[in-house]
């Protein structure tokens, strides 16, 4: 069977056995604790010139998202656009890390996006459920990169994982990276809202990565539960101690559910203070959020400006 | 922290807190002078700067205060219990509603940072005054016998580094089982203590319940010393307890006595690690270490050693010490001058031991008492700085092998105030905490507070509890 893990770990997923026995061996994680701590850093009080970075920051590390079954070309070239120039009436906004929409909407997205910085991100593996046979997840993932996507986000079989079938998770994944090649980085999606303990948001987390992902992502967004502060705290801790472990960085991206700036800086609070400065760009860091930018634009505003606008004065999408 | 995300400063507004420059003391509801006149300044440990002056209470005004609390002992005590409780209640709720003025003057004069005034302190204060509220009429079913009595005048001495709640913990239960009070706050931290005086007055309080007599060490053995004093309750340092047990030897006054502590914080090879590094800086580096029940030993299993110290030193270097004000400072002054000495003096004695010392790089403000977070690895059980309490930000770390050696090691201290036990195996938890010779446990957390559990020590931690069902004993008549 193949592998992705690197060497010093390549062990760990000889078998079925070893993987389990692997991943039941990470350290617990105590809920309270955890929870205890996301919560003392969400009181963190960030103001004036720190606040005016985060705000740019944030925005620069948003995946501006539309999933919807009523998608069509010319709402995603909309939002492309939105991507590109988030704020037509201020120049020095800084663009968006991607758009993000489903496998057969890339081509439109790779235009509205053309000539810009801003990366095609796109859902595949029969998002969000995940219920589709090997084939035709990467039959989906091919499509995709074929049409151009710089990034996929798959999302892992929470069935087969919540089963205790790990390694066939482990080696759906390096199938998905490897239709992925070098052309598109992986997010791998858990769903941690499913998989519903601490303990399994970290043994997933380590799953992914030593499967080869190239960033681990909470949520679908179509859950009751997405992104807290507590499971990305948990996700930052995982790749500052793959990292730690193996040389290997791996980037987060919490999705669903943040949708004010107070709660995006809380969240590169956590960063900054869990894993650092490595990972405070949008190369390994980012927020899955659709109607996030919209608040951070009028926030920006308010501070440019000292009024705040409201919702008339940013874009609807 | 190096980092490209720097937080701009968020100071709390001192304008909130009206500092009079002078305060005398609180005697039969009124301030008054000293009666010989003497005064002492109170300094903001951050800055050194004088905040206000303050009337040292000598033998006469010792008391003074003592026949106005027997004086108001008769009424007080005389007051069905839910009639008091209206009168802590009122008192929670005023300290709530001036808790943000409270924790601003606290961190001003203590020098701990406003986060943990806020949070912690001044919520907890609230809620002790709440929980003793609630027992004051139903003192019949406390499990002490039908109508126990109150004991009369109590004369209470507590320490500089919770000054509001060390406060709370003593006055809430013995104004709810209709005691009156006399109560001494330390010397480098009168303030909160004379603003409760005018909560106190605010609410209403007959005059004489609550007296209050800022003052230095000879004040407080004159209290306690004061042959008209029923229940004398103590918080501070072992060496001034055992002066105080002397003096109270022999005397039909009831003593409680909570002193220091050498907590051991206890990680297993399977414990949670992130959430025990966390467990590990609240226990030690909360308000600086200066806690009686800091988990200032750390024992750790050997077979992780490597990986916890390496987690927690790149947790230490994320600390934030500085101005306390400033809402996102983790780390603020120490208390004073006189502890900075006595920290800086164990630490070069651990030093010379042949302990191994390390902290993170840290600036240190100009002016000020300040002392940089301080681990000690390749520490003994025979080393100094394992044996004697240090009150300040500093670690020691020893290790073990196997569960009855974290007991042994643990338990092998003149103190037991507290310990930790941090372990994913709930079995192990108990089996250990059943071993540990301390007043409080803790499993999977530490400096946990709460006005409903007892807290109290074993051998020279004193003896006695505060808070919950049992911090009513200590006042009253109960034979």
């Amino acid at each position: 069977m193949s592998t992705a893990a690197p060497h010093a770990l390549a062990d760990a997923t000889a078998s079925d056995s070893t993987l389990r026995r692997f991943l039941h061996g990470l350290p617990g994680v105590d809920p309270v604790g955890l929870e205890a701590r996301a919560a003392s850093l969400g009181t963190r009080s960030i103001k004036t010139t720190a606040k005016a970075y985060a705000i740019d920051l944030a925005i620069s590390m948003v995946d501006l998202t539309t999933l919807e079954g009523a998608d069509t070309p010319g709402k995603v070239r909309s939002l492309g656009a939105k991507a590109v120039l988030p704020d037509p009436t201020d120049r020095t906004t800084p663009a968006t890390a991607a758009v993000c929409v489903y496998p057969d909407m890339v081509p439109a997205a790779k235009a509205a996006v053309a000539g810009s910085t801003v990366k095609v991100a796109s859902v595949a593996t029969a998002f969000p459920a995940g219920r589709a046979p090997l084939a035709v997840k990467l039959a989906d993932v091919r499509e995709a990169v074929t049409a151009g996507a710089d990034e996929i986000d798959m999302v892992i079989d929470r069935g087969a994982f919540l089963a205790g079938n790990y390694l066939k998770v482990h080696d759906e994944i390096i199938a998905v990276k490897e239709a992925c090649g070098t052309a598109a980085r992986l997010k791998v999606i858990f769903e941690t809202g499913e998989l519903s303990t601490y303990d399994n948001i970290r043994r997933a987390s380590w799953l992914g990565m030593l499967a080869g992902a190239d960033f681990i992502k909470t949520s679908t967004g179509k859950v009751a539960v997405n992104a807290t502060p507590a499971n990305t705290l948990l996700m930052l801790e995982a790749v500052r101690d793959f990292r730690a472990q193996t040389g290997v960085q791996v980037g987060v991206k919490p999705a669903g559910g943040i949708r004010t700036t107070k709660d995006a800086i809380k969240f590169l609070v956590l960063v900054n203070e869990t894993v650092g400065e490595d990972w405070l760009d949008n190369h390994w860091f980012r927020f899955g959020a659709s109607s996030l930018l919209n608040d951070l634009l009028m926030q920006r505003q308010k501070l440019a400006t000292g009024r705040y606008s409201g919702p008339d004065y940013v874009t609807v999408d | 922290m190096a980092s490209a995300f720097d937080y701009a400063p968020a100071p709390e507004s001192r304008a909130i807190v009206d500092i009079a420059p002078s305060y005398g003391l609180f005697i039969d509801g009124e301030f008054t002078e000293a009666a010989d006149g003497k005064v002492f300044k109170t300094v903001s440990p951050a800055s050194e700067e004088v905040l206000s002056e303050i009337a040292r209470a000598g033998e006469a005004d010792v008391d003074r205060a003592v026949k106005a609390a027997r004086k108001a002992f008769g009424k007080w005590s005389a007051l069905p219990g839910a009639e008091r409780a209206k009168y802590l209640f009122r008192i929670a709720r005023i300290v709530q509603e001036r808790s943000r003025e409270l924790a601003v003057l606290e961190t001003l004069d203590n020098g701990k940072p406003i986060k943990e005034t806020r949070d912690a302190d001044l919520p907890l204060v609230a809620a002790h005054f709440f929980y003793y509220a609630g027992w004051a009429d139903k003192l019949d079913h406390a499990g002490f016998g039908a109508n126990p009595r109150p004991l009369g005048v109590a004369g209470q001495v507590i320490p500089w580094n919770f000054p509001l709640l060390m406060l709370a913990w003593k006055i809430a239960p013995a104004l709810a089982t209709g005691n009156t009070v006399v109560l001494k706050p330390a010397e480098t931290t009168p303030l909160s203590a004379l603003f409760f005086a005018d909560i106190c007055r605010q609410a209403g309080l007959p005059k004489g319940v609550v007296n209050i007599l800022p003052g230095y060490g000879d004040t407080g053995a004159a209290l306690v010393g004061h042959p008209d004093v029923n229940k004398v309750a103590f918080t501070g340092s072992t060496a001034v307890g055992k002066e105080i047990a002397k003096t109270v030897a022999g005397t039909r006054k009831k003593l409680t006595l909570e002193l220091g502590g050498k907590g051991a914080n206890i990680v297993f090879d399977d414990a949670p690690i992130d959430q025990a590094v966390e467990g590990i800086v609240n226990g030690i580096f909360f308000n600086q270490g200066q806690v009686c029940c800091a988990g200032s030993r750390l024992l750790v299993q050997e077979s992780i050693q490597d990986e916890l110290l390496d987690s927690l030193k790149r947790r230490l270097a994320t600390l934030r010490l500085g101005d306390p004000l400033d809402k996102n400072t983790d780390i603020g002054a120490i208390n004073s001058e006189e502890q900075l000495t006595r920290i800086t003096a164990l630490v070069e004695r651990g030093e010379s031991e042949g302990a191994e010392r390390w902290s993170p790089a840290c600036e240190l403000p100009s002016a000020g008492y300040w002392f940089a977070p301080t681990l000690f690895t390749n520490v003994t059980q025979a080393h100094t700085i394992a044996r004697d309490e240090i009150f300040g930000p500093v670690l020691s770390v020893l290790t073990f092998r196997t569960p009855d050696e974290a007991v042994a090691k643990a338990n092998n201290t003149q103190y037991g105030l507290s310990a930790g036990i941090w372990t994913e195996k709930g079995s192990r938890i108990l089996a250990v905490a059943n071993k540990l010779r301390a007043g409080v446990v803790w499993s999977n957390t530490f400096n946990k507070f709460d006005p409903t559990s007892p807290f109290g020590g074993y051998k020279e931690s004193g003896f006695g509890r505060e808070g919950g069902r049992h911090g009513l004993e200590a006042y009253l008549d109960v034979r």
